[in-house]
């Protein structure tokens, strides 16, 4: 049950994520490279508005990514109605933005 | 096929709608010899009651698709030696269809899809209008002819397992046809027809598999007309052609 908005959405927010995984692969390279630390990390991250930006629209992206994605193998699956699909749909989008919104949170704030 | 061979040993699925099985009968081997031939042979000879369900018998009507050895084909243009599993041949009703009796199923759902997903041609002439010169050259045409020569045996929604798992998606014979009407300039339907395949059960609910093209009889792409609808409703909704 994908119609064009969900489709578009899923879409659109795969290309987000396309930079966005190169650039966390390129981040994390660097820092099991250079052996820093959680407080070094923590310091660099910390009060950062590119850091928070970066992976607060990465949480975004993968949020709205996998809720339709999941939505698409749960259709399949189980054959729900159209209403318990928006339902596990927007609960999911809303759970993955709320865990990582803390993640992100927890090192920027 | 191995020239040893004397008699099939051929497996045909009866019964209707509540279910059935597999009865096994033995039907003479010949050197040229269609699926269809042998179950024209097991009605004939063995088993009068058997339903099923041909017209042409030569590839144009697309009525005689059944699962042969757990695959779609047409049975009229299948040759025995080609599917032959030893001496074993297993006939069943075509996937994804319900059975009326035994290899006949019901194709009204298939058909249906076909009008859900706009595949009506909608003229915007009369026949009092001159015929519209269209040249085989131009692009919009070159792409409606290459999916055009569909004759509606339903072995690619047979095939589809979207289809399996999805009974609402319209799957690729409609979605094939709504691309071809898409690219006919005479067709006055457009914008409704991208409204019909953008819906929940639409062309965005396709994995791409490619099974359809896999198992399509006549070489047909449905996937590739499928990704191309898929284009044409997203640019569409860019442009602002339609919003949902």
């Amino acid at each position: 049950m994908i119609g064009l908005r969900l489709y578009l959405a899923q879409r659109i927010s795969a290309m987000l994520m396309a930079p966005l995984v190169l650039g966390h692969i390129a981040t994390m390279i660097y820092a099991v490279q250079n052996g820093l630390s959680a407080a070094e990390i923590l310091e660099r991250t910390q009060g950062s508005f590119w850091w928070g930006a970066f992976y607060g629209l990465f949480v975004v992206a993968v949020s709205i990514h996998a809720a339709i994605g999941l939505r698409a193998i749960v259709c399949e699956t189980f054959s729900l109605t159209a209403r318990w699909l928006d339902l596990f749909t927007w609960t999911t989008g809303f759970l993955l933005l709320l865990l990582g919104g803390r993640a992100v949170a927890a090192v920027v704030l | 096929m191995d020239q040893a061979v004397e008699a099939l040993d051929v497996k045909v699925w009866r019964g209707n709608a509540k279910g059935g099985r597999y009865r096994s009968y033995e039907v003479p081997a010949q050197q040229s010899q269609t699926v269809l031939d042998v179950v024209t042979w097991i009605q004939q000879n063995a088993e009068p009651t058997l339903t099923y369900r041909f017209a042409c018998r030569v590839g144009m009507c697309g009525s005689c698709a059944m699962m042969v050895n757990g695959e779609p084909r047409w049975t009229c243009r299948t040759h025995v030696k080609k599917v032959l599993e030893g001496r074993h041949l297993e006939i069943a009703p075509l996937r994804n269809l319900p059975v009326i009796k035994d290899l006949a199923t019901d194709m009204a759902a298939f058909f249906d899809k076909w009008t859900g997903a706009e595949g009506v041609f909608h003229p915007t002439a009369t026949r009092a209008d001159a015929i519209a010169p269209i040249s085989p050259e131009e692009p919009a045409r070159v792409l409606a002819n290459e999916a055009i020569e569909c004759i509606n045996c339903a072995v690619c929604y047979a095939a589809c397992d979207t289809v399996t798992a999805n009974p609402d998606y319209l799957g690729p014979a409609a979605l094939n046809r709504a691309w071809t009407l898409q690219n006919d300039e005479r067709d006055g339907a457009h914008s409704k027809r991208l409204r019909a395949i953008s819906r929940g059960g639409g062309c965005f609910n396709c994995h791409s598999h490619q099974s359809c093209m896999t198992y399509c009889p006549n070489e047909l792409n449905p996937t590739a007309s499928i990704a191309g609808l898929k284009r044409l409703a997203s640019t569409s909704f860019f442009k602002g052609g339609r919003d949902r």
